[in-house]
């Protein structure tokens, strides 16, 4: 994880805590992401995985406590938060392509508006994007066109045509009929075998122990256990772990 | 029949009048609309609470009181003056005054397309970097059009239709205004009216088709 030298973590999330009216959905979270770092939250339902996932690039403000990224506090707002925003990538659970531009139009669009790249320059990128993903012969089509795991796989070429230093995955395959989920596992596994920093909140309990390097268990929005996924699958350490994965491992 | 035949000319200079009125109104209308739904959706509290007087307050005044005060309120008192002849000033003060009215309408039609667009579009378009006005200009408001441009089309024969009211901003050479002259000659004529309600259909009822059609063309499929 820390190959290239650098070993300041990439997010440091300090003393985090934010409610959603009487709910306390994070409770004093303390976490780091090293760089190049596969990292996987798991938990029940409610538990605030997903409003951790998307704390991260602010689409969830926080009541208090500081997110650090890249060595800088989130910005609240405006353009500079619109700059960090185009420096980590986001995956969800429902895709989101704009449903009234073309695959093509959706992997080029942030890099020609964000980052001013030119027309023909993003595109080349963006087919050879799809290409990795499998979809560059549906570029000319419309995301209602594809399905499900195509859209993801599209989803996931749109984060990466921003050369993101971090993607956030927030449940991607939750959404998918299961004949789909293998296709998009496999593209986030290559993700993470080519070093991308990776947080990824799944119950893919397979890509977790396959491509995980740590795994995160929280429950009732407060981290209860962290440790290697090998460690984590067979030798949980806390009650609420077992139960949870007692739950979901034995159907 | 021969006092439609007789006027005819005079009445289609005037139903030129009202097609003329009509275009005005419709390019205000859709960029003042616009821009008052940007702000009606924008985060600065000061924008969103104009965006909503103006809708309100423009909205719920009758149409002929709005062009009435525009023509003697702001030409005649405060002295905005488009033009030195009195038609022509008439006509863009009533052009104008029916598009900031117009407007009002656009906005909530379009505020309604814009609450058909999915939570997740605005997210994804700023996670990947996109500003407030990027996201709403390149991935809210195009689809949010889409979803709505058959109620922009009743919005648009609304407006037609109101140009008839144009006297009440002082412009006198609309159809109606027009029909009205014409029968201080002539005395009421059945086909004089027939005739500019044939003008008026044969104008508005390819507006409905159009975009009934134009709707379903460019649906957004999700």
């Amino acid at each position: 994880m820390t190959e290239n030298g650098d070993v300041t973590p990439l997010v440091k999330l300090e003393h985090v805590d934010k409610h959603f009216g009487a709910l306390h959905v994070l409770r004093d979270i303390n976490l780091t992401v090293s760089r190049g770092e596969v990292l996987v939250v798991i938990g029940p339902s409610g538990s605030g995985k997903s409003t951790l996932c998307r704390a991260m690039n602010r689409l969830e403000t926080i009541d208090s406590g500081q997110i650090i990224f890249d060595g800088q506090p989130l910005p609240a707002e405006g353009k500079a938060l619109a700059r960090l925003r185009s420096e980590v990538g986001m995956v969800f659970q429902s895709f989101n392509l704009f449903a009234h531009k073309t695959i093509r139009e959706n992997v080029t669009l942030g890099p020609v508006k964000v980052r001013k790249v030119a027309k023909d320059a993003a595109d080349r990128r963006a087919m050879e994007l799809l290409e990795r993903v499998g979809i560059a012969a549906q570029a000319d089509k419309y995301p209602a066109q594809l399905s499900g795991g195509q859209q993801q796989r599209v989803a996931i070429a749109r984060a990466l045509a921003m050369d993101p230093k971090m993607i956030l995955f927030d449940e991607p395959t939750s959404a998918l009929d299961p004949e789909m989920v293998q296709e998009v596992l496999d593209v986030m596994v290559g993700l993470a075998r080519d070093g991308m920093t990776m947080v990824v909140v799944t119950h893919e309990m397979g890509f977790a122990r396959k491509a995980a390097n740590r795994v995160v268990f929280m429950a009732d929005g407060q981290i209860v256990e962290e440790n290697t996924p090998d460690e984590f699958f067979t030798n949980a350490q806390t009650d609420r772990a077992r139960d949870f994965l007692s739950k979901i491992l034995t159907h | 029949m021969d006092e439609l035949i007789t006027y005819a000319p005079e009445l289609a200079r005037g139903f030129l009048e009202n097609v003329k009125l009509s275009l005005v109104a419709l390019v205000v209308s859709f960029i003042l609309g616009t821009i008052l739904v940007a702000m009606r959706v924008s985060p600065t509290p000061v924008l969103r609470a104009a965006g909503t007087v103006y809708v309100n307050v423009v909205r719920n005044t009758p149409l002929t009181l709005v062009l009435a005060f525009s023509a003697l309120g702001l030409s005649d008192q405060l002295g905005l003056v488009f033009s030195d002849q009195p038609e022509t000033n008439s006509f863009w003060i009533v052009g104008l005054g029916l598009g900031a009215y117009t407007a009002a309408f656009v906005c909530e039609a379009l505020r309604a397309g814009i609450n058909t667009v999915p939570m997740g579009q605005a997210e994804a378009s700023r996670a990947i970097g996109l500003t407030f006005f990027q996201t709403l200009t390149m991935i809210i408001l195009p689809q949010a059009f889409r979803a709505v441009i058959a109620p922009l089309g009743s919005v648009v024969i609304a407006m037609i239709k109101n140009s008839t009211v144009a006297t009440a901003g002082g412009f006198l050479a609309d159809s109606a205004a027009t029909m009205k002259i014409v029968f201080d000659t002539t005395g009421a004529s059945i086909p004089i009216f027939l005739g500019v309600i044939a003008a008026f259909m044969v104008l508005i009822l390819p507006i409905g088709y159009f975009t009934g059609w134009l709707s379903r063309k460019l649906a957004v499929v999700r």
